[in-house]
């Protein structure tokens, strides 16, 4: 039980590095700092993801010829496809945000939630 | 109401941790995720495609089509960057 | 809004190192058949040896050098050339996105998918260069 527990230390990492994320975008009330929380929270979605694709005694998902197309030889190609996908599209959102938020500074002069909430309610 | 953070949080890891022991076995090479499509691709790139490169034969050849959208979300991102950050400057 | 460096070490070896940076990133590009690399890896390593100038030598120098209208142009080329490659083999007679239709001479079969491979990796490459580039610029442009 306890050796089952020990082998799945990547999803243990994930869901520890999840709920840190969780944590900065929920409980922080600068929206940076909320920003730097999803950024955190989509990182530990990757690293579960691409903790699934391996296995037991699998090399790298490039053909070499010595070791022929089994495919019990090669790890999973098709996360590591996904995720690539993945990690371009989160840094060009990231800086759409960032555009945003400098929009937001500019019009409000605060990036606290509840100063911008209350100036917002004033207008 | 700060002291309810803790808690919650440690609800939320055992909730996720809950839900992956329903997954298959990390190492297995029978698991479901590995069985149905990509020993396919596996077999045929080097045929198909003259690319030892599984990933990039994949992502540019056979699934060419949502790299293709991919590439216009970058490029929309962009844009809409540019097109933000312009419409504060001359509101006149 | 970024001033040049006051350090001499910082500007001379940051000069030396962009050149370095680009045969590199070209490298990424082309060898994603064999090994680890493709389009959007090298693509951002090209988009640093374009963004390290602008933090070294301030923005006024390095505008002159790449300017930030040329960067927008190079997205819009790159997905230019990954739609071409879609849209000549529909012209041909062929899918969307066939790469076994296109009119290079000289290959055919599976060297030419391959060629359609680096054709389209060199398009997603310029793509994502010139939208990390744009990006950065506008973000961190001057006020008025």
């Amino acid at each position: 039980m306890l050796e089952e527990w020990l082998g799945r230390y990547t999803f243990l990492g994930a869901a520890i590095i999840l709920t840190i994320g969780f944590y900065g975008v929920v409980y922080k009330r600068n929206l940076m700092k909320k920003l730097i929380g999803l950024s955190i929270f989509q990182t530990a979605i990757f690293l579960f993801y691409i903790g699934r694709a391996t296995k037991r005694g699998a090399t790298v998902p490039v053909i070499d010829p010595a070791l022929g197309t089994d495919a019990a030889t090669y790890i999973n190609p098709l996360p590591h496809v996904l995720i690539l996908t993945a990690i371009v599209v989160s840094v060009a959102t990231t800086g759409v945000a960032l555009a945003i938020l400098i929009t937001i500074y500019r019009r409000y002069g605060s990036l606290d939630e509840r100063v911008i909430l209350q100036r917002m309610s004033q207008e | 109401m700060k002291w309810l953070a803790v808690p919650i949080l440690l609800v939320f890891m055992a909730l996720m941790i809950y839900a992956e022991t329903g997954l298959a076995e990390r190492l297995d090479p029978r698991a479901p995720a590995s069985v149905y499509v990509s020993p396919d691709y596996i077999a045929r790139t080097v045929h198909d495609t003259k690319t030892p490169n599984i990933v990039t034969s994949v992502l540019a050849d056979y699934r060419g089509y949502d790299t293709l959208g991919e590439t216009t979300v970058i490029f929309t991102a962009g844009l809409s960057v540019i097109l933000i950050l312009t419409k504060g400057r001359s509101n006149d | 809004m970024i001033e040049r460096h006051e350090s001499v070490v910082v500007e001379v070896v940051s000069q030396a190192m962009v050149p370095l940076i680009q045969v590199f990133a070209l490298y990424v590009i082309t060898h994603g058949h064999y090994g680890p690399g493709g389009g959007f890896q090298g693509g951002v390593i090209l988009a640093v040896s374009v963004i390290l100038p602008r933090l070294s030598l301030g923005r006024s120098h390095s505008d002159r050098l790449f300017s930030p209208v040329l960067a927008t142009w190079l997205a819009a080329i790159g997905m230019l050339i990954y739609v071409l490659a879609g849209l000549v083999p529909l012209l041909l007679g062929a899918e969307f996105l066939n790469y076994g239709y296109l009119p290079v001479p000289g290959v055919s079969g599976a060297a030419l998918r391959s060629t359609g491979i680096l054709i389209v990796e060199l398009g997603i490459g310029l793509s994502v260069c010139g939208t990390m580039v744009t990006i950065f610029d506008w973000l961190t442009r001057s006020e008025p």
